[in-house]
């Protein structure tokens, strides 16, 4: 049995990342010179690892799928990034902002990880400011901020919708610049195939050169895994399209154990779906509900055109069930809301399976100038995937999946279960518990790529100094080659008839009508047993084109499909295991007389850890316990 | 609609290319332009032939991984949109729609419609950042900043780092990407100590990597489907100009 322990500092919350500053072993900078470190991801909790760990003098080689890091997912990000700084003297704190995060998380995250990254976020705005990233001010030449995703303080910082794309690329040029100076060298079109453990320690990767086809061994003293979120699994998803699990998913049959995979949040503002043909579905940043007015007809199956319904045949749903919050509750239950109104049959647009985000009053009141400075650049987008103006008519949304909260379980050091193995941002589980707030998801990134992991990983590596450089060798490199070999091979004998994104579409379906916005217990077996049976058709009917010798896109999907069966299944067995509602997870069987999430504390206050035994053999459950020390267990309601 | 589709097809960098022509039937208005070739290289494949590689990813206009030359368009006939927004009612049936790589020295074809850009990145590493260690930034609202620079700065930070610039540009220059990257610091108070040494640096990679010169034909500006407009070129010239002048006298 795999064991695990949090290393949650002794002392007070307030105090615990200050203690653990204190205490954690230092490596000289000549010694850091000597150490290698391997870094797989390089979206913005990568680049800003690299970037911090380069200038420390570490020697880092650095990974990508894409042909360089800024064009990581993380640029898709729009609407902004949190921190603390209560510039708006508006009540907030790093306690509130701590708050929010554990209770947006529905008591579902450690409070000592959340609490430090909302300690950095200042700190990690003043490093992307000083990186030159554009936030966007006020006339007074000072940051400007703004309320994002069901709080009630001004503290997101944006720059304009693109923020992620703006922050990325400070991170990215910070990493450039150690590039340059030879302590980042930066391996893109690359595909990691396998983690490779020696005497107990992650020392290195298998990759396969996108370009080439060529599988290449990297060694290091310690694996970092940046490799983001795994929300693709849905197939259509907010996420770009190459985004996978199977990094994740290497380190977790080589002994890394995963927490809460079944928590993944659907985001309630995306394009719907409007064809059989689509690959993605597109982000309509939250921030437009600040102004926008969600709402379907009040008549079932209602045709008329949006304009036409008049104002008292209109449902404003959340406005009417969440009159505290109205259309700025948080996402799971905005969303939730939406499910429920489509499935009731009041859905609009072509499928039914969409509502109006509607800004008419908005530029009644404001006026269209100021609703063009707000979200010009999304109406855009939006019109032009769509062809509809929002300036005419109201915007059609609905659910899509987002962001996965599960992940890599870390220590507070942000370590995995496998010594040496770290994981940060997306990629691991640490902060958002069930359900992730608004704008949280760059803060995180860039606090541990900048400020955690440079000082935890030092801790690590400063017993590690005497450990002459790692060779590739090593009879367990060989042995990790071998196996993804073999494994190609395998995939490319099959010789069937159906591509991977064919198997990936059918997979995502199962997951979004079983394992998606709600679940049941009879849903989810069901589901176990369909993902079962396409994953042995997959084995017996995939095709994949050309040869594995060369540049081949249809491969790389074939290998991400097979690790998209195994977190399928894993998710499936975690949410069956969670009968409770908490966050983005809704167990229909539990919920209140009038149809909100209950959770169940008692039973279900625990991270759910678990830990592979081998193919077709169900996970094994482990439980870290989560203790609330410094913030009172509350209902969340948002009425 | 039924459509002919003319693509440039080539094994890899060291082989010869070809252009091969494919008719596709039954593709819908609703798709991307992207989605119509997903359509193509599924009938490829289940015709046990090759699909067409194109580089992509976000799908949404952001990452700036997609790029076709189409019918002579860098990222095809509309305006401010990269080759993943385009859509397909943008074309009608009947139509013959011509997909190249980019054309440029300095990015060669890899395969098929996917080039190498790293030289963008190696002029990134020239100089295209503010050298602020992580923990030595001053706190963020300590030095206001004009609100119109900075906004021109977001204006100038948009760049997707695509290199529809380059593939427009009948020299092949690179003008619009470095100078819009130049034009971006030199506006911050925080990118100002810099900005000469960053122009000159940035410029002389350019040039090193093998991009052409840059003679003010402005292909580059109309085919940026992020904006970027030629006044950042002129804000580099200044850049350069005066980084030169200093350069010499110091000598
Ligand atoms: C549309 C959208 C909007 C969002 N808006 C916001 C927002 O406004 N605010 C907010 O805080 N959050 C937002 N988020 C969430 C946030 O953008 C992401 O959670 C975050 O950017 C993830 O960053 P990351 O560094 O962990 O990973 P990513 O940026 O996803 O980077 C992953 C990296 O890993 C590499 N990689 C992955 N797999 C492999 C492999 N097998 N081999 C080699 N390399 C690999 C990739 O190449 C890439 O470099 C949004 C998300 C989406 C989808
Ligand atoms: S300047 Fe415009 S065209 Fe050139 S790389 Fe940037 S976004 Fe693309
Ligand atoms: S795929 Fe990202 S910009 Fe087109």
């Amino acid at each position: 049995m795999i064991k695990f322990d949090a290393k949650i500092p002794e002392g007070p919350l307030t105090e615990k990342w200050s203690i653990h500053k204190r205490s954690v072993k230092l490596v000289n900078p000549a010694n850091k010179t000597k150490l290698d470190i391997i870094l797989v991801g390089t979206g913005l909790a990568g680049a800003a690892a690299a970037s911090s760990l380069g200038e420390l003098g570490y020697n880092v080689k650095a990974f990508c799928f894409q042909d360089t890091p800024r064009r990581a997912h993380s640029v898709a990000a729009q609407g902004g990034i949190n921190a603390a700084k209560n510039y708006r003297n508006d009540g907030d704190s790093v306690y509130r902002l701590f708050y929010d995060v554990i209770k947006g998380g529905d008591f579902r995250a450690r409070e000592a990880n959340v609490y430090r990254a909302a300690e950095v976020s200042n700190q990690t705005i003043d490093q992307l400011v000083a990186a030159g990233v554009p936030f966007a001010r006020e006339y007074s030449g000072y940051l400007d901020n703004r309320s994002f995703g069901g709080v009630q303080v001004s503290r997101t910082f944006y720059a304009k919708g693109q923020t992620g794309q703006q922050c990325l690329l400070g991170a990215y040029s910070g990493m450039m610049r150690q590039v340059a100076k030879g302590k980042v060298t930066m391996y893109s079109r690359r595909d990691m195939l396998d983690l490779v453990v020696i005497d107990g320690k992650a020392r290195g990767i298998i990759t396969r050169n996108l370009v080439t086809g060529e599988i290449e061994r990297h060694a290091g003293h310690c694996v970092v895994l940046a490799t983001g979120g795994y929300g693709t699994i849905y197939y259509l998803s907010t996420l770009a399209v190459g985004s996978n699990v199977s990094a994740a998913w290497a380190a977790h049959k080589k002994g890394a154990l995963f927490a809460n995979p079944s928590f993944i949040q659907i985001h309630p503002t995306s394009i719907p779906q409007l064809n059989d043909y689509q690959a993605k579905l597109t982000l309509m940043s939250e921030s437009l509900r600040n102004d926008g007015r969600i709402w379907v007809p009040k008549k079932k199956g209602d045709a008329r055109a949006a304009n036409d319904i008049p104002e008292d045949e209109r449902d404003y749903y959340l406005e009417r069930r969440y009159p505290a919050f109205g259309n700025l509750v948080p996402r799971d239950v905005a969303s939730r809301a939406a499910k429920e109104r489509c499935d009731a049959g009041y859905g609009v647009g072509k499928t039914g399976l969409s509502v109006y985000l509607d800004f008419k009053d908005a530029i009644k009141k404001q006026g269209k100038k100021a609703i063009e400075n707000k979200y010009g650049n999304l109406f855009e987008l939006y019109y032009k995937i769509t062809g509809d103006n929002p300036y005419e008519v109201p915007m059609r949304i609905y659910p899509a999946g987002h962001y996965t909260m599960g992940g890599l379980w870390v220590d507070y050091n942000l370590m995995t279960t496998i010594e040496g193995l770290y994981a940060i941002g997306e990629a691991n589980f640490s902060d958002h518990g069930a359900n992730r707030l608004g704008a949280g998801s760059l803060m995180q990134c860039s606090g541990e790529g900048y400020f955690i992991l440079p000082v935890t990983i030092g801790d690590y590596l400063a017993d590690e100094i005497k450990t002459p450089r790692i060779s590739t060798d090593h009879p367990e490199f060989e042995k990790a080659e071998k196996e993804v070999k073999e494994k190609i091979d395998k995939l490319m004998a099959i010789n069937g008839k159906q591509t991977p994104t064919t198997f990936h579409k059918r997979l995502g379906k199962i997951m979004w009508d079983y394992c998606g916005m709600a679940r049941n217990e009879k849903g989810l077996q069901k589901a176990m047993i369909m993902v079962q049976e396409l994953e042995e058709e997959f084995w017996k009917d995939l095709k994949v084109s050309d040869s594995a010798k060369e540049l081949n896109q249809e491969l790389e999907k074939a290998g991400h499909v097979v690790d998209f069966f195994g977190i399928a299944k894993l998710m499936i067995q975690d949410a069956l295991n969670r009968k409770e509602s908490c966050g983005a997870h809704f167990r229909e069987e539990s919920q209140t007389p009038d149809g909100e999430a209950k959770r169940i504390h008692s039973e279900y206050s625990y991270v759910a850890i678990w830990e592979y035994l081998g193919e077709d053999k169900p996970h094994t459950l482990h439980k870290e316990p989560l203790v609330f020390e410094n913030v009172e267990l509350k209902e969340r309601s948002y009425k | 609609m039924n459509i002919t589709l003319e693509i440039w097809r080539q094994k890899d960098a060291k082989s010869k290319g070809k252009f091969v022509i494919y008719k596709l039937n039954d593709v819908s208005e609703e798709m991307s332009f992207l989605e119509m070739l997903d359509f193509l290289n599924n009938t490829l494949i289940s015709k046990g032939e090759s699909p067409v590689a194109f580089d992509h990813d976000c799908r949404e206009g952001i990452c700036g991984s997609c790029g076709l030359y189409i019918n002579g368009w860098a990222h095809g006939p509309a305006h401010l949109t990269t080759t993943c927004e385009l859509r397909m009612t943008k074309f009608k049936d009947g139509d013959k729609i011509t997909i190249e790589p980019w054309r440029s020295k300095a990015f060669p074809v890899i395969k098929d419609l996917i080039v190498d850009r790293s030289v963008f990145d190696k002029i990134m590493q020239a100089g295209g950042f503010i050298s602020a260690n992580s923990g030595a930034a001053p706190e963020a609202n300590s030095i206001p900043i004009p609100k119109d620079n900075a906004d021109a700065a977001f204006d100038a930070a948009v760049c997707i780092g695509c290199g529809a610039c380059v593939a427009a540009c009948k020299n092949s220059s690179a003008m619009l990407f470095v100078s819009a990257k130049i034009s971006q610091f030199a506006l911050l108070p925080q990118g100002k100590t810099e900005a000469k040494e960053r122009a000159r640096k940035m410029v002389a990679k350019m040039d090193e990597v093998g991009f052409g010169n840059c003679t003010n034909t402005g292909s580059c500006e109309t085919r940026c489907p992020k904006g970027l407009k030629l006044t950042h070129i002129a804000k580099m010239n200044r850049e350069f100009i005066t980084a030169k002048i200093v350069a010499e006298k110091s000598t």
